[in-house]
C-alpha cells in the first residue's frame, strides 16, 4: 500500500541505494524497515546457498539473504563493514545483505528504464528497472518478490 | 464512539458465546432429570440472538430465532416434552442458527434448502402441539401478535398487581435501567410508580456497591401475569422482585376467535408490540452477562472477566519472551565480570529470574482455554457425520476442562473433525455388522482428553471393527507405497494410514475418502509440536492419541553444540547421555553404526551430518551421545560435539520469516542474543531410519 502512495506523488520517489560488488542497486525506501550493521547469523541447514541464516531482530527471527550470492557475484565474506538491509515484503520481514548502503535517492518515474535484454544473466530476473542519472550513474532497481525464496519452496 | 462494524462484531463475539451455551443447553437437556433452569437458559440464548439480530436487520436470523424460540418457549411451559425427535430437530436449529450467524458474518446466505427444512420441522412441532392443546391460551405463546386478545374478547378483566423491585449493584453494572423496565410495565396498562428511598444511606456512607433504591409499582392491567415476568425476565438474577395481585379478578385466557383472526387491528395491539421490543432492548445490553451467567449455571456473584484482543496477550507474551532473554543476558554479564559471588547480585538476579517465570505463567494461564471449546463442536460433526453415514453413533467426551494455548484450540479442530468423520466412516462397522459381532447397535466414540506428564494428550477412540491390517497392506502394496511383501510390524502397517494418498476405503464417500487423509491430520498436529499415534485391536476398536506440548512459548531445551552451531534439543525427547566407548560401540558396513547400550542395539545418528554442518561422519572417539525416544518407541542414539546446559528456551517461529526447515521444529534466542535452532528428534530419527533402508515409509517427504 505505501507502495502504490510513494508511486502517486506526482511520479517521484525515494529509494535507498546501495553497493554489491562495485556495482549500484536499490530497493523502494516503503519496503525498508531498518539497517544494522553485520553480525553473524545462525546457520540454516538445507538453506539455500544464498541464505545466509538467520539473525535476532529484537525477538523476531529473520532471514538474511546473501544479495550478492543471490545476484550471481559469488558468496561474500561480510565483515562488520557490511550492512543488513531489514525490509518488510508480503507480511515477512527479511534481512538483505550488502556492501553497503550509499545515499537516499529521489527519483522521477521517467527515469527508470526498462532492463535492456542483455544474455541470461543470473541478475536479470531480479532488477526490474534500470534508473539513470544526469552525472551518468546508473541504478538497479531490485525486485524482491523474485529475491525472496517463495515460504512454500522452502519447505519442500 | 465505536463505529457501526465494532457493534456488529460485538455482536458476534457474544452470539458465538450464547451459542455456546445454547449447545451446552441442549445436551444437558438430554439428560432424563435436566433441570428446568437449564431449558429457560437455552431460550434465553435464543431469545437474547433474535434481539440483537432484529437490531441489526438480520432478518434470516430473526425468522428463524423466532421459530426456534416458540418452540423452547413450549418446552419452556411443559407443552412439548423433549423427547428424542424433538431433540434431534432442536440440535439441528442450533447447528443451522450457529451457519446463519456466520453466513451474517460474512455476509452470505446460509443453504436456503435446509432453513426451509427446518422451518418446517419446527414448524411441525409447534403445529403438533396446537392440535392437541384444548387450552387456547398457549397460542399467546408462539406469536406475540396473538397476546391482544382483549378487545375482541368483549369485556378485558383488568388486574392490578403490585410490583416491588429493588435493584442488585449488578443490575446497573450491567446496564439495565430500571427506567427501561418501568416503562415498559407502563406499556401494559395504568402503572403508579413510588420510588422509595428511604433505606438509601447518607452520602457520607454511600457506596455504590450498596444500592438500597426500590420502586413499588402499581400497575392495572389486562395483560396476563406473564407478560410483567417477560419485561423483567432479564434482570430477574441481579434484582429484588415481588410480583403479586391486588385485586381478585384473575385475567381469562383470550378466546379462540382472536386466534383465529389475528390480523385484525386491535386497539391493544401496540402494547403487546412494544412490550417484547422493550424487553429485547433490555436484553441486548444484559447479553454479555447472561450469557456468562448461563454458562455458569445461574449463579450469581460471577468473577470480573473482560474481553481483550487476543493481539495484546500476544504482544505481552511476546514482551516476556523479550524479558526472559534479557534477564538470560544480564545473567551472562555479570558473569563475565566476575560478580556472580557477591550475594546481593545473586539474590537480585534470582528474584528477577522467578517473577520473570511468574509473569510468564500468569500470562500463559490467560491464553490457556479448556479444549471444551473444540469439543461442543464436535458432537454437531459427529451429527451430520453420522447422519450422512446412516450409523448411530455416540460422542462421549472426558477431560473437556483440560487446558491447552488457545493457538492450539483453534487448530485443533480440523484435524479433530477429520477424526471423528473417520473413525465414523472407517472405524465404526455398519448397524448389521454390529449385531452380529454382539455389539450394541449404537456406536461410541470416545473423546478424552488429559494431561500427562508435562504434555496434553487426546485421544479419539471407536469401538468399531479395528484396523484391518491384511487390508491396509493390500492398498499399501497397490499404490506402490510399499515394495511387495515387505516385513511390517502391525504397529508399521498402522502408520501406513498417515501415508500421503492412502485411503483405505474402497468406495469414496461424501465424508471422507476425498483424497485428503490422516496425513492431514499428522501434518497439522505435528506443525503443533505434536504426534499422533495409533492402537487397534482387531474388532474392538481404535484409538489415535494425540500429544501435544502444554504451550507454544517455551520449552525445557538441551543445548548442544554442532561445530560452531549451538542448538537446542527438547529435554522430552532425552532418555540419557552417555560418552562412547568402544566396547559399546559397534559398526555395520561402512557407515552404519551402533551403541549397544544395556543389551539393546540403538543406531547412532550425526547429528551435524544430518543438517549439513560435516560431510562425514566425526569419530565417534569425541563427543557424547544423547540417547532419545520419539513417540512411536523408536530410539536412536544421536551424536553431537557438546552438552553444555540446559534451560528454558523462548519458542520463536521460523516459518513466519522463512519456512520449514527439515529437522528442525522453531528456533529460539540465547542469552548472547544469537538465535539457535530447536530440534525437532521425531523427524531426524525418523527420516535417518528411512534413509538407511530400514523402514520403507518416506516419513521424511511427509513431514
Amino acid at each position: 500500500m505505501l507502495e502504490t502512495m510513494s508511486h502517486n506523488s506526482a511520479g517521484k520517489k525515494d529509494v535507498v541505494a546501495f553497493k554489491l560488488a562495485e556495482q549500484d542497486f536499490c530497493i523502494d525506501i516503503s519496503l525498508v524497515r531498518e539497517i544494522r550493521g553485520w553480525a553473524p547469523a545462525t546457520v540454516l541447514p538445507h538453506a539455500p546457498s544464498y541464505v545466509k541464516g538467520v539473525i535476532n531482530l529484537r525477538g523476531s527471527v529473520v532471514t538474511v539473504v546473501d544479495l550478492s550470492a543471490r545476484l550471481g557475484f559469488g558468496p561474500s565474506q561480510p565483515s562488520q563493514r557490511h550492512v543488513v538491509i531489514i525490509a518488510f515484503h508480503e507480511g515477512r520481514i527479511v534481512g538483505l545483505l550488502a556492501d553497503l548502503v550509499s545515499d537516499i535517492v529521489t527519483i522521477n518515474d521517467e527515469n527508470i528504464q526498462a532492463v535492456p535484454d542483455i544474455a541470461s544473466d543470473p541478475s536479470r530476473e531480479f532488477i526490474t528497472g534500470m534508473i539513470t542519472f544526469d552525472d551518468g550513474r546508473i541504478l538497479r532497481k531490485i525486485d524482491l518478490a523474485q529475491l525472496l525464496p517463495a515460504p512454500q519452496l522452502v519447505s519442500a | 464512539m465505536p463505529d457501526m462494524d465494532e457493534f456488529l462484531e460485538m455482536f458476534f463475539v457474544e452470539c458465538d458465546e450464547l451459542l455456546d451455551s445454547l449447545a451446552t443447553g441442549l445436551r444437558a437437556m438430554e439428560a432424563p432429570d435436566h433441570e428446568k433452569e437449564t431449558v429457560h437458559s437455552v431460550f434465553r440464548a435464543v431469545h437474547s440472538m433474535k434481539g440483537a439480530a432484529a437490531a441489526f436487520g438480520l432478518s434470516d436470523l430473526v425468522t428463524f430465532a423466532h421459530r426456534f424460540e416458540t418452540v423452547l418457549d413450549l418446552l419452556r411451559s411443559d407443552k412439548l416434552t423433549a423427547d428424542e425427535e424433538v431433540m434431534t430437530v432442536l440440535h439441528r436449529s442450533s447447528d443451522l442458527l450457529t451457519d446463519l450467524v456466520t453466513a451474517a458474518r460474512q455476509s452470505s446466505a446460509a443453504d436456503p434448502v435446509r432453513l426451509e427444512e427446518l422451518l418446517g420441522d419446527l414448524d411441525r412441532l409447534i403445529g403438533d402441539e396446537g392440535d392437541d392443546a384444548e387450552d387456547d391460551a398457549l397460542a399467546m405463546e408462539f406469536t406475540p401478535l396473538t397476546l391482544d386478545f382483549s378487545p375482541l374478547a368483549g369485556e378485558p378483566a383488568i388486574t392490578t398487581y403490585k410490583i416491588v423491585m429493588m435493584p442488585d449493584p449488578e443490575m446497573y453494572r450491567t446496564g439495565n435501567d430500571p427506567a427501561a423496565l418501568i416503562h415498559a410495565l407502563s406499556q401494559l396498562g395504568d402503572a403508579t410508580v413510588t420510588l422509595n428511598a428511604t433505606n438509601v444511606p447518607k452520602l457520607s456512607v454511600w457506596s455504590q456497591d450498596d444500592t438500597r433504591l426500590s420502586w413499588e409499582i402499581k400497575l392495572a392491567t389486562t395483560a396476563p401475569v406473564t407478560d410483567i415476568h417477560q419485561i423483567f425476565e432479564f434482570v430477574v438474577d441481579c434484582c429484588q422482585l415481588d410480583i403479586h395481585e391486588l385485586s381478585d379478578v384473575v385475567a381469562q385466557p383470550a378466546p379462540a376467535d382472536s386466534l383465529a383472526e389475528p390480523e385484525l387491528p386491535a386497539p391493544g395491539e401496540p402494547v403487546s408490540d412494544l412490550a417484547p421490543s422493550d424487553v429485547e432492548a433490555t436484553s441486548k445490553a444484559a447479553t454479555p452477562v447472561e450469557a456468562g451467567a448461563s454458562k455458569a449455571g445461574q449463579t450469581t456473584g460471577q468473577a470480573a472477566t473482560i474481553r481483550v484482543s487476543l493481539d495484546r496477550v500476544d504482544k505481552l507474551m511476546n514482551m516476556i519472551g523479550e524479558l526472559v532473554i534479557k534477564e538470560a543476558m544480564l545473567y551472562q554479564v555479570i558473569e563475565t565480570a566476575g560478580f556472580t559471588e557477591d550475594p546481593d547480585v545473586v539474590t537480585a538476579l534470582e528474584g528477577i529470574r522467578q517473577l520473570a517465570g511468574d509473569i510468564q505463567e500468569s500470562v500463559m494461564s490467560i491464553r490457556a482455554q479448556p479444549l471444551k471449546l473444540v469439543f461442543q463442536r464436535m458432537h454437531r460433526i459427529l451429527r451430520e457425520a453420522a447422519d450422512a453415514t446412516g450409523k448411530k453413533v455416540r460422542l462421549d467426551t472426558l477431560g473437556e476442562n483440560t487446558e491447552v494455548d488457545k493457538t492450539m484450540i483453534e487448530r485443533l479442530i480440523d484435524p479433530l473433525t477429520h477424526m471423528i468423520r473417520n473413525s465414523i466412516d472407517h472405524g465404526l462397522e455398519d448397524a448389521v455388522t454390529r449385531q452380529r459381532r454382539g455389539k450394541p447397535q449404537e456406536g461410541t466414540i470416545t473423546l478424552s482428553a488429559a494431561h500427562r506428564s508435562g504434555r496434553v494428550q487426546i485421544e479419539v477412540s471407536d469401538d468399531g471393527g479395528g484396523i484391518d491390517r491384511e487390508r491396509v497392506r493390500r492398498i499399501a502394496e497397490e499404490r506402490g507405497l510399499i515394495p511387495q511383501g515387505a516385513t511390517l510390524s502391525s504397529n508399521e502397517i498402522d502408520s501406513l494410514l498417515f501415508l500421503p494418498g492412502f485411503s483405505s476405503k474402497d468406495e469414496v464417500s461424501a465424508l471422507s475418502g476425498r483424497g485428503v487423509g490422516l496425513d492431514v491430520v499428522r501434518r497439522e498436529i505435528m506443525a503443533l509440536g505434536g504426534r499422533v499415534m495409533i492402537q487397534s485391536k482387531e474388532g474392538e476398536g481404535t484409538t489415535f492419541s494425540i500429544a501435544l506440548p502444554l504451550t507454544l512459548a517455551v520449552l525445557e531445551g538441551m543445548l548442544i553444540q554442532l561445530r560452531d552451531q549451538t542448538m537446542v534439543l527438547p529435554i522430552t525427547a532425552v532418555q540419557e547421555t552417555l560418552r562412547p566407548t568402544s566396547a559399546t560401540l559397534h559398526g555395520i558396513g561402512k557407515n552404519g553404526r551402533v551403541l549397544s547400550n544395556r543389551g539393546e542395539l540403538i543406531p547412532i545418528i550425526d547429528l551435524a551430518c544430518s543438517f549439513g554442518l560435516r560431510d562425514a561422519p566425526a569419530p565417534l572417539d569425541d563427543g557424547v551421545l544423547i540417547v532419545v525416544e520419539t513417540d512411536s518407541h523408536k530410539r536412536a542414539a544421536l551424536h553431537v560435539d557438546g552438552i553444555f546446559d540446559q534451560r528454558q528456551v523462548v519458542i520463536k517461529s521460523l516459518e513466519e520469516n522463512y519456512g520449514r526447515v527439515p529437522g528442525v521444529s522453531a528456533a529460539t534466542i540465547l542469552g548472547d542474543g544469537k538465535i539457535a535452532l530447536i530440534i525437532d528428534p521425531e523427524e531426524i530419527v525418523l527420516s535417518s531410519l528411512s534413509e538407511q533402508g530400514r523402514s520403507a515409509m518416506a516419513f521424511a517427504a511427509n513431514g
